[in-house]
């Protein structure tokens, strides 16, 4: 058996689910007994048959994963429930195992994982794939990559007809169907408070976290998902806001993203200007505008 | 062996992990500590606060860059991506080497973020070299190779573990980050005497030593990084010394971390043995 046969046995056996009580399945993925599986590759020794040995492994292999995962969605688990959660979890990271050699990238492809598996999700499934959505904007918006400033200059030399502005790399728009921001933020406070408190706070902590989560209305809200100071916020647009970012980051002229806000808007056209000289003042002063390189003001 | 070519001729003493709890005491007291050792992958990122204070930890203190998923071993080819991101990494640092682990973690573009263990042959061996060759080449800093703790051999392999480390590092021509708690961890697992493992590492090519503590269960040792240094530890890496001079040396606590005083502590321990060797070699 040469290097890349056994690491593709070996690998095959570590990712494959564990049963319900965290053992290594007695079934291996292709069908045979995992016990005869194991024995082929694996050396038993005088404390450990060879199962046991690649079963060391297989929990590893889950408990890392699930524990990553768990971390990087807590409001998704707020909103799911343990049981459910738990099951999401593992079907997920079984049809989507890491093809990163970072943990950071786990939850990725979630957002389209869930909107596969609404099944899995009950009668929560818009709100969950909403904090889903938060929760991996968040993750992004941590570390990514930040960009030179926008310049005085880059506007003074730009022809407003085909200017382009570019948003920073790490800010995410979302469009959501929840209002799980402040979700998110109750979920992410409890579990700070969890952390000091008693078993008896924690279980009440966790009924209300359930009532919370249960009356939850659907409520429309428009987010940008930003940093500053190297903390992320997040930060509710109004529709119009959103509809003009939203056409900058897809590379639209500032003056098509412009044409973009207005329709089916509320806002009366003679509020306009006012309106829009106030968000591109918050814009700036929060930084979500890169600088115009020479090749983008075309 | 103070310093050497795979070390980049430093002379580090004795470093602790970087690590998050941490980084407020570090930023706020300044503790006097000799170099610290940071997970690569941590900040192998765009942007935002975790390289924030990095560059605040490099303005002020020495630090050395330490992998856990270059996977050396693995069959398939070098990650262009990762090598990338490594690069600029160590630009940022400058870190005097760079290190990672004997192993393998993916396979086929999927990663299972562990350590696994290499089977022990001839071909491995080939394979490995030659990818650290690759890794040295492109990122222009000498690459030190970890051993790691391992609870299952194959039955393909040809060789010791520690014969088959020799094999890699003559081939690839790089270094060895000892861990000496991870020699414990796989004796303790395979049975073989953690001194025989000791005694064969060629000394010449140690350019840094782990020290960590480890979990026992009943029929096997894990290496949880949870717990102080184990005096049978403390005695491989009495022997490591003595072999092989006072070695930059990096205590790992990587769960249920403790204060940074402790985890320091702990870390300075080490000076009883390499003061032991210094005299040794004085006299």
């Amino acid at each position: 058996m040469n290097l890349l046969a056994i690491q593709r046995r070996m690998a095959r056996a570590v990712m494959t689910p564990l049963t319900r009580d965290e053992q290594m399945r007695p079934t291996a993925p292709g069908g045979g007994s995992m016990r005869a599986e194991a024995a082929k590759f694996i050396k038993p020794n005088d404390r450990l048959t060879s199962f046991e040995r690649l079963e060391i492994y297989n929990r590893q292999y889950w408990f890392r994963v699930l524990s990553g995962f768990a971390e990087d969605f807590p409001g998704l688990r707020a909103v799911l429930g343990e049981r459910k959660f738990d099951a999401v979890a593992k079907a997920y990271l079984t049809d989507c195992p890491s093809e990163s050699f970072t943990l950071r990238n786990l939850g990725s492809r979630l957002e389209g994982w869930l909107r596969k598996h609404t099944k899995m999700l009950g009668d929560r499934a818009a709100l969950a794939i909403d904090i889903a959505r938060l929760e991996w904007a968040d993750i992004d918006a941590f570390d990514g990559l930040a960009e030179p400033g926008l310049k005085q200059e880059d506007l003074a030399r730009a022809n407003p007809a085909k200017l382009r502005l570019r948003l920073q790399p790490y800010i995410h728009l979302l469009d959501l169907r929840y209002p799980v921001d402040d979700l998110l933020l109750e979920v992410r406070k409890d579990a700070d408070e969890l952390n000091v408190a008693s078993n008896a706070f924690s279980e009440r902590q966790k009924k209300k976290r359930v009532r919370q989560v249960a009356a939850l209305n659907p409520a429309e809200i428009f987010l940008a998902v930003h940093r500053l100071d190297e903390s992320v916020f997040f930060r509710r647009l109004e529709r119009e806001e959103f509809a003009i970012l939203s056409a900058l980051a897809s590379r639209k002229t500032l003056a098509k993203a412009l044409d973009a806000a207005w329709i089916g808007s509320k806002i009366s056209p003679e509020n306009r200007q006012s309106r829009v000289q106030h968000w591109f003042q918050t814009w700036s002063s929060l930084g979500w505008f890169c600088h115009i390189e020479k090749n983008f003001k075309k | 062996m103070p310093a050497n070519r795979f070390n980049n001729f430093t002379n580090y003493g004795i470093g602790i992990g970087l690590r998050a709890p941490h980084y407020h005491h570090i930023l706020t007291r300044k503790p006097v500590v000799d170099w610290f050792e940071i997970i690569s992958e941590n900040y192998m990122i765009d942007g935002g606060r975790p390289l924030r204070i990095l560059d605040q930890i490099l303005d002020q203190y020495k630090v050395v860059q330490h992998g856990v998923s270059m996977y050396f071993g693995s069959a398939e080819k070098l990650n262009r991506e990762h090598l990338r991101r490594l690069k600029a990494l160590v630009k940022r640092t400058k870190t005097p080497w760079l290190s990672d682990h004997l192993c393998w973690g993916s396979v086929d573009g999927r990663y299972t973020h562990d350590l696994l263990p290499m089977p022990y042959t001839f071909e491995a061996a080939r394979v490995t070299a030659q990818k650290i060759r690759e890794v040295q080449d492109f990122v222009e800093v000498p690459v030190v190779v970890e051993n790691v703790s391992s609870y299952a051999e194959f039955h393909v392999s040809e060789m010791t573990e520690w014969e088959f480390l020799n094999e890699v590092v003559e081939r690839a021509d790089c270094g060895i980050l000892l861990d000496v708690n991870n020699i414990y961890v796989s004796s303790q697992n395979h049975s073989f005497n953690p001194f025989d493992y000791v005694n064969s590492v060629p000394a010449d090519r140690v350019a840094q030593i782990h020290i960590a503590g480890h979990s026992k269960y009943r029929k096997y040792i894990l290496d949880t990084h949870d717990h102080p240094v184990i005096d049978p530890v403390w005695k491989i890496y009495a022997r490591a010394i003595e072999r092989i001079g006072h070695t930059a040396t990096l205590l790992e606590w990587d769960d249920s971390i403790p204060s940074f005083d402790e985890v320091h502590d702990e870390a300075l321990k080490a000076n009883k043995f390499l003061a032991s060797a210094a005299l040794k070699k004085a006299g």
